[in-house]
């Protein structure tokens, strides 16, 4: 390039050393071998040894053509290592961005700008290893020790009480069976007889306060009765009120006359309860579903359903920082005479944002966006920190299936040879387009 | 000669040691004829274990002078290993679990095969199927120095005494009490079924007991098919469990989030949530570390239960030592690793067991891990090694994939036996065929 600009320069002394320096290449070959010898041992061989080692069998010895491509693209753990990094590059780098330009925006505007950057740059500084396992303790099932579970668990728990007896049933041979509306009797009773439930399936240690030895009630020809108890006791017989068994208080129970609930009735804290005023007729008895609903535990964020996204919002909790600073870094640079024309030509601050500030600011987005498309596409710590062991295979992406199949599965480089080819050519683009761009703002 | 006398001081020296029960040892006259040399030994062993373990080794410098470096390894001892055995810069000891890896070395040329001595040494002191695990192609290349027991359910004796029961013998009585467990509200058991290893250890259990050692043999070596009718059975046993939401704690979708540790803490820990967690002993290390439990007063532990009137059977695991060089100083150290004298230094420490009959049983440091021992030295010949650690490590040891993610598959939906073993067997085709 600098030829061309210096048509008018002496004409190098034929075989002497050139007086002008940095006009010659061969002067210049001996600045340039030290760093050259360095890139070529550290990038230049490992690319064009894996690109060999990738037409190699498992040993290293036999030559396989592309077999080691075939397998890789039939393989369908492979497979879905590809379609996650597709949900990754379409979903990451986007929202990351889109996240960075508003919160730059905004943050050019409040006062304490400088240490609110600080704070959204701050999980840049740990590495992902570190944020990952943050993450998995965040996202754990078990409200005890997953903060996003204890929450939904805790505002859900605002808006309907937790049942008395979660988990609480009926033993087997007693006359119920689960219906959407409880645990309904298969058989019939009439006033004036008196109807024994046995549960199981309750500590009998968080039987509430006030519970007391459950008996049956004794009859009365008008009013159908009965009892509701915790049958479990040492050396207890099922079905059998033995000493020591409480009754469960505060117990709903219906009863149910053709579909139509014809009483309502709660149990006493020795588990008896009695519907005094029933009209003649069978009758069957029901606990309703509401005492027995298992509590909302919150959602599996880790199972197979959520993990691709759940990981995605932890690498996007990082990332943000990254953004924020480079787009707010290229928004001091916007020229502030063309935000005050707009704004004395009557236009609305959305108006400024959408028409200058973006299109101003295009080119730094460009240059985040695919910088953070990069990034994606080698993902790997967070995906093995995060995902359980269970769930590895459907969070699965291209850089750690490459480092399972190379040293994690029995170590076949060759596959992993090629995988890493494979990611080497998705990557390739990016790059480019970042170093072509780089060169054309410097010319 | 000269190693013949070292080894007889150094039995001699432990001797002493032993009957009077002082830490020194007085060095024989032959002991430091090692000085200078440097032996150094890869093992999985890190934290605590790698301090115990540096104590045995102190005692082998101790008695001959040699000096011995020790490299934790972690759970990448695979990689690690491998990767110095072709950089050409290979230790010269080795402690590696997994029985397949020492096979591909064996077969690669990279393993030294024992000397004569340590033959002697491994016939005299253990039962024979641990030297049959370290020979391949009719040469012993392996010295089983650590073992684990891995046929133990550990129970809360409190959920027990909660409902009167004793510690069952048979599946059937497991499956009894593990329904009584589920009147008081607990589960039964709770699987850590975020980590495979944990599942295959259970089918293993079951396995072994439903089809017996020669099916376990030939399946562990792919020459029977995992579509066999005896994979199906154990696996339809397995389901019996497995498929009672109730008896699992979560269900089979919540224990696909457990992972081991937490498992054991759901049964041990300040809330417990189930009565039983089945794994090897290294459950006790967890109970001890992670819980308020007491081992062997809060938390027991019975052998696997037996399943349609099996024998006594252990799963077991193991690291065997295996060497690399053959100079003196290795050598004698493979001597050492095979006499009873350095599992005793380790069995005095704790969280050790050794397939090592010789080692009496009061060199142990507690009754729980003298019970551990004497279930897997009386299996004797019933004892199988871990048949995930025998496979190649693409089908029995990787996270998320081969037996690992085909077994979490029939915990997630235990009722699809056909979908399991058609999955177990394909990845296990992929995996052996190579």
């Amino acid at each position: 390039m600098t030829t061309t600009r210096s048509p008018a320069g002496p004409r190098p002394r034929a075989g002497g050393v050139d007086p002008t320096p940095g006009r010659s290449p061969r002067q210049a070959l001996p600045f340039l071998l030290p760093a050259l010898v360095v890139l070529a041992a550290l990038v230049l061989y490992p690319l064009v040894y894996s690109l060999i080692r990738s037409f190699f069998d498992r040993a290293g010895t036999g030559f396989v053509g592309i077999g080691n491509y075939v397998d890789l693209f039939t393989d369908p753990r492979t497979l879905t290592a590809f379609k996650n990094n597709v949900i990754w590059v379409v979903v990451a780098p986007a929202v990351v961005t889109g996240l960075g330009l508003i919160f730059a925006v905004l943050t050019e505007r409040i006062r304490w700008a400088t240490a609110f950057r600080l704070v959204l740059f701050m999980p840049m500084a740990i590495s992902l290893f570190a944020s990952g396992i943050i993450f998995r303790l965040v996202y754990e099932e078990d409200p005890a020790r997953g903060v996003v579970n204890a929450v939904s668990v805790g505002v859900h728990d605002l808006f309907s009480a937790p049942s008395p007896y979660p988990k609480a049933q009926p033993r087997d041979g007693v006359p119920f069976t689960a219906a959407e509306e409880g645990f309904t009797s298969t058989r019939t009773y009439a006033p004036g007889s008196s109807v024994v439930v046995p549960l199981a399936g309750f500590p009998p240690n968080r039987l509430p306060e006030g519970a007391s030895r459950a008996s049956e009630p004794a009859v009365d020809a008008r009013e159908l009765r009965g009892v509701v108890w915790l049958d479990v006791s040492v050396g207890g017989v099922a079905g059998a009120l033995d000493n020591g068994e409480r009754g469960l208080p505060g117990l709903a129970v219906e009863a149910v006359r053709d579909g139509q609930v014809a009483g309502r009735a709660t149990t006493g804290n020795d588990g008896r309860f009695t519907f005094p005023d029933l009209a003649d007729g069978q009758y069957s008895v029901r606990l309703a579903a509401a005492n027995f609903t298992l509590p909302f535990r919150g959602l599996t964020w880790l199972g197979s359903t959520f993990i691709t996204p759940v990981i995605i919002s932890s690498w996007i909790w990082i990332m943000t920082g990254f953004a924020i600073t480079f787009i707010a870094a290229g928004l001091a640079a916007i020229p502030r005479d063309a935000l005050e024309a707009a704004r004395v030509d009557g236009a609305t601050e959305g108006q400024v944002f959408r028409r200058v500030t973006v299109p101003l600011l295009s080119p730094v987005l460009l240059v985040v966006f695919v910088t953070l498309v990069i990034n994606v596409l080698k993902i790997f710590e967070l995906v093995f920190v995060i995902a359980p062991g269970s769930v590895q295979e459907e969070a699965n992406v291209l850089a750690l299936q490459m480092w399972q199949v190379s040293f994690g599965a029995g170590g076949d480089q060759g596959v992993g040879s090629a995988l890493a080819v494979v990611l080497f050519l998705l990557v390739a683009p990016a790059m480019l387009f970042n170093i072509r761009r780089f060169r054309r703002e410097r010319s | 000669m000269r190693r013949l006398k070292v080894t007889a001081a150094l039995a001699a020296a432990l001797g002493a040691v032993t009957a009077c029960g002082a830490g020194t040892t007085a060095p024989g006259a032959d002991s430091r004829s090692l000085s200078g040399q440097v032996v150094e030994v890869i093992g999985p062993w890190t934290g605590d274990e790698q301090l115990r373990f540096e104590q045995v080794l102190d005692e082998f410098e101790k008695s001959t002078g040699a000096e011995v470096r020790y490299t934790p390894a972690g759970d990448e001892l695979p990689t690690v290993l491998q990767t110095r055995v072709q950089g050409g810069t290979p230790p010269n000891v080795a402690l590696v679990a997994q029985p397949g890896l020492v096979e591909q070395l064996a077969g690669a040329g990279s393993l030294k095969v024992v000397s004569p001595e340590v033959e002697k040494a491994v016939t005299e002191h253990n039962a024979g199927v641990w030297k049959r695990l370290g020979t391949f192609d009719g040469k012993l290349y392996g010295v089983h120095f650590k073992s684990a027991n891995k046929s133990t359910v550990w129970y809360s004796t409190e959920a027990f005494d909660a409902i009167g029961a004793e510690p069952p013998r048979t599946w059937e009585d497991f499956l009894k009490v593990g329904r009584a467990v589920v009147d008081t509200g607990q589960a039964a058991v709770s699987v850590g079924g975020a980590d495979g290893w944990t599942l295959t250890d259970w089918f293993e259990n079951v396995y072994l007991r439903t089809a017996g050692p020669d099916n376990y043999d030939k399946l562990a070596k792919h020459e029977i098919p995992w579509t066999d009718p005896s994979v199906r059975e154990a696996l339809e046993t397995l389901g019996e469990l497995f498929g009672d939401p109730r008896l699992v704690e979560g269900g089979g979708a919540g224990a696909l989030q457990t992972e081991f540790p937490q498992s054991v803490i759901t049964v041990f820990g300040d809330e417990p949530k189930a009565a039983m967690v089945f794994e090897a002993d290294f459950v006790a290390s967890v109970i001890t570390t992670s819980t308020k439990a007491k081992v062997g007063e809060d938390a027991k532990f019975f052998k696997f239960p037996s399943i349609g009137g099996s024998q006594d059977a252990v799963v077991a695991g193991g690291d065997m030592a295996v060497q690399l060089k053959d100079d003196q100083a290795t050598t004698e150290l493979m001597e050492f690793l095979a006499s009873p004298d350095s599992g005793r230094v380790w069995a005095k420490l704790g969280g050790f067991l050794s397939p090592n009959k010789s080692i009496p049983a009061d060199a142990y440091a507690d009754d729980v891990t003298r019970e551990l021992v004497k279930q897997l030295v009386d299996a004797g010949d019933n004892v199988r090694f871990d048949m995930s650690d025998l496979a190649p490590a693409a089908f029995g040891g990787t996270k998320g994939a081969g037996e690992w993610k085909a077994l979490q598959d029939f915990l997630a939906n235990p009722r699809d036996v056909d979908a399991a073993v058609q999955r177990l067997e394909s990845e296990a085709a992929k995996a052996f065929g190579r």
